[in-house]
């Protein structure tokens, strides 16, 4: 391999042949990329399940896929989908059902729905117990429950379609599995594993328990009247995440490759960076230090300073804890530059796309190189004087962007960072 | 150049006890298996005995926050933290990097029951449903069924903060765990990678997946490579199974001693048209010398018993073999994690030269590791 072809540190450079997604904007990173770079929101009123009774009745669903009752794990197959066909086809690699390498996948946790155990229950005379549902599912009469409800059978099924090569892997680290898909694609193309890799963060699990879950826990919006308002990252008035779904793609390639087979090159993943937080399940260590690593260890990956950073790809999830947390350790990160350093969170329009999130905002990262335009936070009114940051408020802005850093920080002490460019370092 | 990779930490905890030594006792036919065939009639168990949890997690209030799932992987974990003497090296245990193979999900069953009851007779289905799980569900619970809180309880209770995964997907989960660990560490990305993962068996939610999909056995507990077409399927059995993997440089240098090498890992998800599982477990295993001792994380079902019965009779001719799920029950995700560190125990105690440990999912994946004595 030449050396043009290899990283600082001697590891092949690892290039993006192919981007694809859909989210509550559209279908397709042409309708997504336009509607988020005029500020416009995904959020609306959800209409898949009655919402009398609960504290937030919005999210950015994705609502047109369907004309039948769905599963979760069907909805997040289908998004997949979609986002893989449009990475694979601008990619041009391999042959339809033919991807020559292996399949990184982000997919939520998956369980038995309401619906199918009322179905079990419906033979059950008495107060329904789960021996009685276990008497019923041993007549074997829904044996498709099994395949649909088991972990790996959404991967199983974009494998089966792609053709993509060995065991794929289905990956969980909350809400940065989307990021944490990429890493490990970028990783066994490192490792010499593989000269591509498809790498996929899908989401569709918005249902009632899954945001009752949430709500339990006083991590959504509930300021839910205008739907289109409550996503506010850095805003003072703040007050919880938005659920959204949503497929994102990227086809991963070895430099070498690409330019062997001349396939445009829509940028590089250049760097990652990870680091957990023991120190609880759900906040933050208080002096930010697992987030800072992860970002400083990005750039190390990268092999760029803090000052060759041009945009952060917020994580920001709208929660007063997130962002705040966020802005300190980017602060520590970047010094008094931060001030003057764009960030902004794509999830004030599409929402917290949860296990896609990492993909879904590494694909925007990667349009914002190309465009040279930074989409904006949105319901940006009342500035958090404790987050003084140039957070691109409510307009997208036309600036030359070279490199971005985009952060994913979940639930259990996951830190996740990566670097895209538009050139190898 | 791939460095060589060998296991220094080994963390077991099951339906026999902890350690590997009832492990290999029962193997030895000096240990019966735990078998409960009254508590989830008709299915028989392996059920975990009482543990001592507090040696491990101490604090009441992690243990609390935690599902039996997770409390059994956090314990066995920090079983193979001891065993590689690296549970008191705060720094090193900040550089250490965790892959977690885990289901997730346990449900709460009571609230479950009385919701479905109520389901029957609601006026409006949907606006009960939303009410009873707002004021049923612990707020807490959602953060025992998340997948990768394995992995982020691991972290908060011994103080593991380096790169975390969580892979998912039934028993594969368990093999591409140590197969990425292992890559990783051969080409190197990390250094030391503690890589595992548990299952709590008693609980009727899984059972309901499993049987859906008819792959329960019910009644008589036969020997797993007995099982066929007329009598098979899992009897699965509660399980926590970690390795510390690490690479041999590393270990050498901290004066850790390595108790097996693993020398590779293969993986692969044929469509499972006849005779696939048999020539895939065959193409991994490659060339083998002399006749190892064979550790099998089958799960029972008959198609896939069969299939690998005729691969190792080819692979593996006159071999000793012992099927893990017989121990302690077919452990799902932490099937094969189970398999390789009872395998490394065997290597350690002498048992033999080299050991081939197999992997066939209930429904998806196949797997093989080879290791050897160290």
């Amino acid at each position: 391999m030449s050396s043009a072809h290899l990283d600082a540190s001697g590891r092949p450079l690892v290039a993006v042949t192919g981007l694809g997604m859909v989210t509550s904007l559209g279908r397709g990173k042409a309708d997504n990329w336009s509607r988020l770079t005029v500020g416009q929101s995904g959020i609306h009123r959800i209409t898949r399940f009655p919402t009398e009774g609960l504290r937030t009745t919005i999210a950015g669903t994705v609502d047109d896929l369907f004309d039948r009752p769905f599963a979760a794990p069907e909805l997040s197959e289908k998004l997949a989908m979609i986002a893989a066909e449009e990475a694979v086809a601008q990619s041009g690699l391999g042959r339809p059902g033919d991807f020559p390498g292996p399949l990184f996948m982000a997919v939520p946790p998956v369980e038995l729905e309401w619906v199918q155990k009322q179905e079990l229950a419906a033979s059950s005379n008495a107060d329904v117990t789960y021996q009685a549902l276990l008497a019923d599912a041993a007549r074997h009469r829904h044996t498709d429950y099994h395949a649909m409800f088991l972990f790996g059978s959404v991967a199983d099924h974009i494998a089966d379609h792609f053709g993509t090569k060995g065991s794929p892997i289905s990956l969980s680290t909350a809400c940065s599995s989307g990021a944490t898909a990429i890493q490990m694609g970028v990783e066994a193309i490192r490792r010499g594993d593989a000269e591509a890799a498809l790498c996929i963060g899908t989401d569709g699990s918005v249902q009632a328990e899954s945001l009752i879950r949430f709500s339990l826990l006083s991590a959504l919006s509930t300021q839910n009247d205008p739907p289109t308002a409550a996503s506010k990252p850095f805003s003072k008035n703040r007050d919880g995440f938005v659920m959204g779904e949503g497929g994102a793609a990227l086809v991963l390639e070895s430099y070498e490759s690409a330019r062997r087979r001349g396939a445009a090159i829509l940028g590089f993943v250049l760097g990652c960076g990870e680091k957990g937080d023991g120190f609880h399940r759900t906040r933050s260590s208080p002096d930010g230090r697992p987030a800072i690593v992860a970002m400083q260890q990005a750039l190390a990956d990268a092999g760029l300073e803090p000052d060759q950073i041009d945009y952060v790809n917020a994580h920001g999830t709208s929660t007063p804890e997130n962002d705040k947390m966020e802005a300190m350790s980017c602060t520590a990160v970047f010094g008094e530059r931060m001030g003057r350093l764009p960030i902004s969170s794509n999830k004030s329009m599409v929402g917290h796309t949860l296990t896609a999130a990492g993909a879904v905002e590494a694909v925007f990262s990667l349009l914002t190189i190309a465009h040279g335009r930074i989409p904006p936070t949105i319901n940006y009114r009342e500035p958090d004087p404790n987050i003084p940051l140039d957070v691109v408020p409510n307009t997208a802005r036309d600036a030359a962007v070279r490199r971005v850093i985009s952060n994913s920080f979940g639930f259990g002490g996951q830190n996740t960072c990566l670097v895209f460019a538009d050139s190898p370092a | 150049m791939a460095r060589e990779v060998v296991i220094t930490g080994i963390g077991l905890l099951s339906s026999l006890g902890e350690g590997v030594a009832p492990h290999v006792e029962a193997m030895d036919g000096a240990r019966p298996p735990v078998i409960d065939t009254v508590s989830f009639a008709p299915y028989p168990v392996h059920p975990l005995g009482a543990v001592e949890y507090d040696r491990q997690i101490p604090k009441k209030s992690d243990q609390r926050q935690m599902e039996p799932w997770q409390r059994i992987g956090v314990y066995a974990a920090g079983l193979a933290l001891d065993s590689a003497g690296i549970k008191s090296d705060a720094e090193a245990k900040d550089r250490m990097h965790v892959i977690v193979a885990a289901g997730g999900g346990e449900r709460d069953h009571a609230v479950d029951g009385q919701i479905l009851t109520g389901l029957k007779t609601a006026a409006d289905p949907g606006v009960f449903l939303n009410e009873r799980l707002l004021s049923d569900l612990r707020p807490t619970l959602f953060l025992a069924q998340l997948s990768n809180l394995l992995a982020g309880n691991i972290s908060i209770v011994h103080g593991v903060t380096g790169p975390s995964r969580t892979f998912m997907g039934e028993e594969q989960a368990g093999v591409d765990a140590i197969r990425i660990a292992h890559a990783r560490i051969a080409a190197g990305q990390a250094d030391m990678i503690l890589v595992g993962g548990s299952y709590n068996a008693e609980r009727r939610d899984m059972m309901l997946l499993f049987e859906l999909g008819g792959v329960m056995l019910t009644g008589d507990v036969v020997p797993t490579f007995a099982r066929d077409a007329g009598h098979g399927g899992m009897v699965t059995g509660s399980v926590g199974a970690f390795l510390v993997l690490e690479a041999a440089d590393s270990a050498r240098a901290r004066g850790a001693t390595a108790q097996a090498r693993l020398d590779s890992v293969a993986a692969d998800r044929t469509r499972r048209n006849p005779a696939d599982i048999t020539r895939a477990l065959t193409a991994m295993a490659g060339p083998l010398t002399g006749a190892p001792l064979v550790v099998s994380a089958s799960s029972g079902v008959a198609a896939c018993v069969a299939e690998e019965k005729a691969a190792l009779a080819a692979i593996a001719p006159g071999a000793t073999s012992v099927a893990m799920g017989d121990l302690t029950g077919h452990a799902v995700e932490a099937a094969f994690p189970a398999a390789v560190a009872l395998a490394a125990a065997l290597l350690q105690a002498g048992r033999g030269t080299e050991a081939v440990v197999t992997g066939v999912g209930h429904h998806r994946g196949e797997g093989l590791a080879r290791l050897s004595r160290a």
